[in-house]
């Protein structure tokens, strides 16, 4: 079998090495009701309450949805709509800190003897797929009974250069993370767990495969550092040969895949029964003094752990909430952190390409290096011309939105935004 | 804090640009224009430095007269200037070599659109016109040092002199009669090299083509190594057939390309009028690219049938 090879994309981990320390407690944190796929969790508290670290404070809309926690100890101080990363409004809790830290004390490990106790474990602890892409952990591992599950990859990839925050957790935090393995077993009863864990990690390779070889059933998948093999189709593809169809679930090839850190925060719930209330940032970029990882209670505003980590530098001109790859630029550092924030950069001026597209030469680099072997600069033409029938025909609808296309093109065409606003043209001619 | 830049992703690029794969194609084309200097003289420098000048003044006054972005900065006017005059006989009449300029940029390049929109090779279509054009002065060819007959081997062949045949060695390192860049198959391969280990082309179309032609003629019994080194296959093979814009955009479409290319040369070579065919058996593939394209359009991972 062929695997999808991928591009060399720069590493940039410079953190890999930094175990994360935790940042003092933010005077107000914000959190926003919706920080993960699905619907927005729904306020349980007022303005004027007093609430306590761990303590629920949004409750789930259903199953495709996450219960929010307070991440620290205070009173309520708002409950209004705040811009979210792309200027859009979500509702938003405004904590004020009293500096406690007090922990809620009807925080108790739940019980779980079994599959429907196990999910409900999983909701309660308000996990998503921390990796980036904010799935509500506990629906994506809710599977049909005709399911054949052969295949839980524990997603370790991390092949967004800076981001180590998925690196620490399988370090510092490799015992959480193996246990939640344990638990994934235990109920799920997949024939295999694999982690996937780019060779560019010795330290994590060998945390896992330590702790993984004492159990029939789970090994360690080392994968070649190329951006971009922790993308959930080609790690299904790389992992195990096989080929999720377009438009179906990874469960249609028998594989769920799920982030390193969701694991370990699942698990350390229901040994504990403290919620995800915080979570480690890669705090890097050219424009960082000096770059950390840092822990961070949810909703503290990003600017403070900048200044943590020494502050920016005065020629900063990006501030990206997540990696370079996928993440978004963001227009201030007042954005909190979120469940899914899993690094925060700050890029200087010089290293902020101009990116003044020129006419496509037809070098064939995108074509060459998609992942999902589409053909974006063919998608352009299309997309310049409206035409969603040929949008349709070159299958725009499967592209990952890794941006490999954009970041080899000689002619810096914007090509990973023309997916997406195809994506949306084809959604909406529907 | 300073306003910051707000811009889709990926905020990082792999620093590759237009500019920078045409600066990739005029080192790699350099071993052969000090060949041909070498084995020329100072009037193949000459007739190089018209065609180039001209090339970038004729992309230029274009650009300017029609109000257009300024382009010459990305040295694909360069590298077109320098492809027809390697495609050019060292006594070629200046006026000539700035006639087929013209063509090249302004009629197939700016014409269509630009860089990346024309649909054939442009300093081939301006070297095929000027064969057409003026029939005397592209086919005429001067005294090379060394060699015995300032004929080209493929006229050599043709006419069936081939007493006058120079060595395989004196053929590999280009001491025979031909136009400018054509003549130094040792020159051209360094060139080639290069471009395959910096990523600019890929090996597919160079060795498909050139395989092709040593292949199809060694079964019609026409000296093989003889056809691969006496003509332009190495610098239509390597430099030309390769053109971005004019060639297929996949690899099984470029070895598709390839084939074709090669089929062609042989017969034309073979039962044409002229005693070369390269020019002729690209330009004719570069109208079919689109088709090719279409024939070898990626299926993507797990799509349905369209």
């Amino acid at each position: 079998m062929k695997k999808i090879k991928g591009l060399h994309a720069p590493h940039c981990k410079n953190t890999a090495e930094m175990v994360p320390v935790a940042i003092p407690t933010p005077a107000v944190v914000t959190l926003p009701m919706k920080m993960h796929a699905g619907k927005p969790a729904i306020p349980v508290v007022k303005v004027g309450d007093q609430v306590k670290v761990g303590q629920l404070v949004g409750e789930a809309d259903g199953r495709i949805s996450a219960p929010v926690h307070s991440s620290v100890s205070g009173t309520v101080k708002s409950i209004d709509e705040i811009d979210g990363l792309i200027g859009e409004k979500r509702k938003s809790i405004v904590i004020a800190s009293d500096g406690e830290q007090a922990v809620y004390e009807g925080l108790t490990p739940p019980i779980v003897t079994n599959l429907e106790e196990f999910l409900d474990a999983v909701h309660a602890s308000g996990v998503v797929g921390l990796g980036g892409a904010g799935y509500p952990t506990a629906h994506k591992l809710t599977v049909k009974e005709s399911v054949q599950l052969d295949y839980i990859i524990i997603n370790g990839a991390e092949c967004e250069p800076y981001i180590t925050s998925d690196t620490r957790a399988m370090v510092d935090d490799a015992d959480n993370v193996f246990e939640g393995a344990l638990l994934l077993k235990e109920y799920l009863k997949p024939k295999k767990i694999v982690i996937g864990i780019e060779n560019n990690k010795p330290e994590a390779i060998k945390e896992m495969r330590e702790r993984m070889a004492t159990v029939d059933g789970m090994e360690v998948c080392e994968l070649p550092a190329r951006y971009p093999q922790g993308e959930r189709k080609v790690l299904v593809y790389n992992v195990t040969g096989r080929i999720v169809p377009e438009g179906g679930r990874l469960t249609d090839v028998g594989c769920i895949v799920i982030n390193c850190t969701t694991v370990a925060v699942f698990a350390h719930y229901i040994k504990t029964g403290m919620p995800l209330v915080s979570r480690v940032v890669t705090v890097d970029g050219s424009a960082v003094n000096t770059p950390k990882n840092v822990i961070a209670p949810l909703g503290t505003p990003i600017g403070e752990l900048f200044d943590f980590c020494g502050g920016l530098k005065d020629d900063v001109k990006k501030i990206i909430m997540g990696g370079p790859m996928m993440g978004a630029a963001v227009p201030n550092t007042d954005l909190p952190v979120l469940k899914i924030t899993n690094a925060i950069l700050a890029i200087s001026e010089k290293d902020v390409e101009a990116s003044k597209p020129t006419a496509c030469i037809k070098c064939g680099r995108c074509t060459a290096k998609c992942p999902m072997r589409l053909m974006p600069s063919h998608i352009e033409d299309a997309f310049e011309l409206k035409n969603i029938d040929l949008l349709k025909k070159y299958k725009v609808n499967m592209c990952a939105e890794c941006s490999c296309c954009a970041f080899l093109c000689p002619a810096r065409r914007p090509l990973s935004q023309v997916m997406v606003l195809s994506k949306k043209m084809l959604w909406e001619a529907k | 804090m300073n306003p910051v830049t707000v811009s889709y992703a990926p905020h990082i690029h792999n620093h590759a640009s237009t500019s920078h794969i045409m600066r990739d194609v005029l080192i790699a084309l350099s071993p052969a224009l000090a060949g041909s200097v070498l084995i020329f003289g100072m009037r193949a420098a000459v007739v190089i430095f018209m065609c180039v000048a001209s090339a970038v003044v004729f992309e230029w006054g274009y650009q300017k007269i029609m109000k257009k972005q300024e382009t010459i900065s990305d040295l694909s006017a360069c590298v077109t200037g320098l492809l027809l005059a390697f495609n050019l006989p060292v006594d070629i009449p200046l006026w000539q070599a700035v006639f087929g300029s013209g063509v090249a940029i302004i009629l197939v390049k700016q014409f269509f659109g630009g860089i990346g929109k024309n649909f054939a090779n442009p300093a081939l279509t301006a070297r095929v016109v000027m064969l057409i054009s003026f029939p005397t002065a592209m086919s005429t060819w001067a005294e090379v040092p060394n060699a015995v007959s300032s004929a080209t081997p493929l006229e050599l062949v043709q006419t069936g002199a081939l007493q006058y045949m120079p060595s395989n060695l004196d053929l590999f390192l280009g001491l025979h009669g031909g136009s400018l860049g054509e003549t130094s198959e040792l020159a051209l391969i360094i060139g080639g090299v290069y471009l395959i280990a910096r990523r600019v082309i890929t090996w597919h179309i160079p060795v498909s083509f050139i395989g092709t032609v040593y292949i199809l003629t060694a079964i019609l019994g026409e000296q093989p190594t003889v056809q691969l080194l006496a003509g332009g296959l190495f610098i239509g093979a390597i430099f030309m057939a390769t053109d971005y814009p004019t060639s297929p955009q996949t690899n099984s479409g470029r070895l598709i390309f390839g084939l074709g290319c090669g089929l062609l040369t042989v017969i034309i070579r073979v039962w044409g009028n002229y005693p070369e065919g390269v020019s002729f058996a690209i330009l004719f593939m570069n109208c079919i690219v689109p088709f090719i394209n279409k024939l070898t359009m990626h299926h993507a991972l797990g799509g349905k049938k369209a």
